[in-house]
């Protein structure tokens, strides 16, 4: 059974066609890496699979159940949507942590508002909020920052600040973690800290899906790779088969222009 | 100056008790202005055409039209035009009159403020609570709202302490607040007339006041420093 489906996933803005009839299938545990130039699709494809964006045609299919279908989307209610949401976790590329609360805080946040929406939590509280804190506390250890955990983001470094946001996302244990571009925003010496985290995950098999340009960690760190351009995939298959040996033109093309050696 | 002095007690009397109906406008003003000016900014920013275009058209109507003027026309329409005097004639009724102006007229300055500030948060807040499951609601609540609170700030300190001094239009419906307290030993009233010394002497009461509004907005302005 795959962890995930996706089938036919197409998606217009205006008159530009950003994804045409996308279709992919990932296992449980597996790192999916998604290459391509800047405009390719990808990042639609990602927010397609939080619902930030509403794909025009198609439907995605977790763990046998179907979370979206393009036929019946506007029928589901928000509390629907919601929920197939969580199946799904999302890092940014611009972090986008709240300002306001600190570190331990950020990751904290939704758990407690999930839990406190759920009858039994009236009962069990002290319990409850306990649980979440030490798992929260925990998630900050595995990213190298307990020492971190009453800082504010202004009071972090950007590689930090990433680095939270992945403990936020792991904190609703979602069953695929979406990475859009996480370094893009950092300078090559952060990079390299939330790189050896994510890589720290894959070990774990956290199934990921990791929109990047980084293209030596993608290689070195997933179990298959897809190429897109102009919202088509061009090519997937192994990093060996999609990176060391591409038989595509564009495909020779982009990793040329990319210099990864 | 010893006319004065002798004068006091009994002008410090009058302007006590007309700045308390100044503070009662203030307040009043604020406490209805600030949820009804964000109902106004969440009608502004509606995607709904018509409810946006509607807000818009009060907002324009209240900000391009003078205070005094509202004053005048809510406080006396319903009497001479439609021919039911809603207000009354008596101080309560003047103080409803004046504070429905008021309110009116303050929310829409308050929603061109709070959209400004709600606008200000940017989109990857309201993504990143989407992402983590969160309601709508509690996007707002939880996320943006102190975020919106602390632009807005400094631009709400700046229409609070002008709201201060604004009350005194309130007079050209003779509503008894300070000016027309100080007013009143000009014509004549407990013994003192003549005297336009009270009407300066009202300054020092706004001055005060917004002295300590200030430091209240300052620290309040503090306080949220500690995010960025």
């Amino acid at each position: 059974m795959s962890i995930l489906t996706v089938s036919n996933i197409s998606k217009k803005f205006e008159h530009t066609e950003v994804l045409k009839e996308i279709s992919f299938k990932m296992e449980r545990g597996d790192v999916l890496s998604i290459l391509g130039s800047s405009g390719s699709g990808k990042t639609t494809l990602l927010r397609i699979l939080n619902f930030l964006e509403t794909a025009d045609t198609g439907s995605i299919t977790v763990n046998d159940e179907v979370t979206f279908d393009a036929s019946n989307a506007g029928t589901k209610s928000e509390a629907e949507i919601r929920k197939n949401r969580l199946h799904f976790g999302m890092v940014f590329q611009s972090f986008n942590l709240f300002p306001q609360y600190t570190a331990l805080q950020n990751v904290m946040l939704a758990r407690e508002l999930l839990e406190k929406a759920k009858p039994e939590f009236k009962t069990d509280k002290k319990r409850i909020l306990e649980k979440i804190e030490t798992e929260a506390l925990e998630l900050l250890n595995q990213m190298g920052l307990s020492d971190r955990k009453g800082h504010y983001p202004h009071q972090l470094s950007g590689g930090q600040c990433q680095r939270v946001a992945i403990a936020r996302a792991l904190a609703l244990s979602p069953d695929i973690l979406c990475f859009d571009e996480p370094t893009s925003a950092l300078d090559p010496e952060l990079t390299g800290e939330v790189l050896r985290v994510m890589k720290e995950l894959a070990d774990k098999n956290t199934t990921m899906i990791i929109v990047t340009h980084e293209i030596p960690f993608a290689r070195d760190v997933s179990d298959r790779i897809l190429f897109m351009d102009g919202g088509v995939i061009v090519e997937e298959g192994s990093p060996s088969e999609v990176i060391e040996n591409p038989k595509e033109e564009r495909t020779k093309q982009f990793l040329s222009k990319s210099n990864i050696k | 100056m010893k006319l004065i002095i002798s004068q006091m007690p009994v002008v410090l009397e009058s302007l006590n008790i007309g700045f308390l109906q100044t503070l009662k406008l203030f307040f009043v003003t604020l406490l209805g202005g600030f949820p009804l000016g964000l109902v106004m900014a969440f009608g502004s920013m509606s995607k709904f055409k018509p409810l946006s275009a509607i807000t818009k058209l009060v907002i324009w109507f209240f900000r391009g039209t003078p205070l005094m003027i509202q004053l005048l026309i809510i406080y006396y329409f319903p009497g001479l035009v439609l021919g039911n005097p809603v207000w009354g004639g008596g101080e309560a009724g003047r103080f409803a009159a004046a504070s429905l102006s008021f309110i009116l007229n303050y929310s829409c300055y308050f929603s061109e403020i709070y959209r400004g500030g709600i606008q200000s948060v940017p989109i990857g807040q309201e993504e990143a609570g989407l992402v983590l499951g969160m309601t709508k609601g509690q996007i707002f609540f939880k996320v943006k709202l102190l975020q919106m609170i602390k632009h807005i700030v400094p631009p709400m300190s700046n229409e609070i302490i002008t709201l201060v001094k604004d009350t005194s239009l309130a007079r050209i419906i003779a509503l008894q607040e300070i000016i027309w307290a100080g007013q009143s030993f000009m014509k004549g009233s407990k013994g003192i007339s003549g005297a336009i010394w009270p009407m300066f002497f009202t300054a020092f009461y706004y001055l005060i006041f917004n002295g300590i509004m200030t430091v209240i907005l300052s620290k309040l302005e503090k306080k949220l420093e500690f995010f960025r």
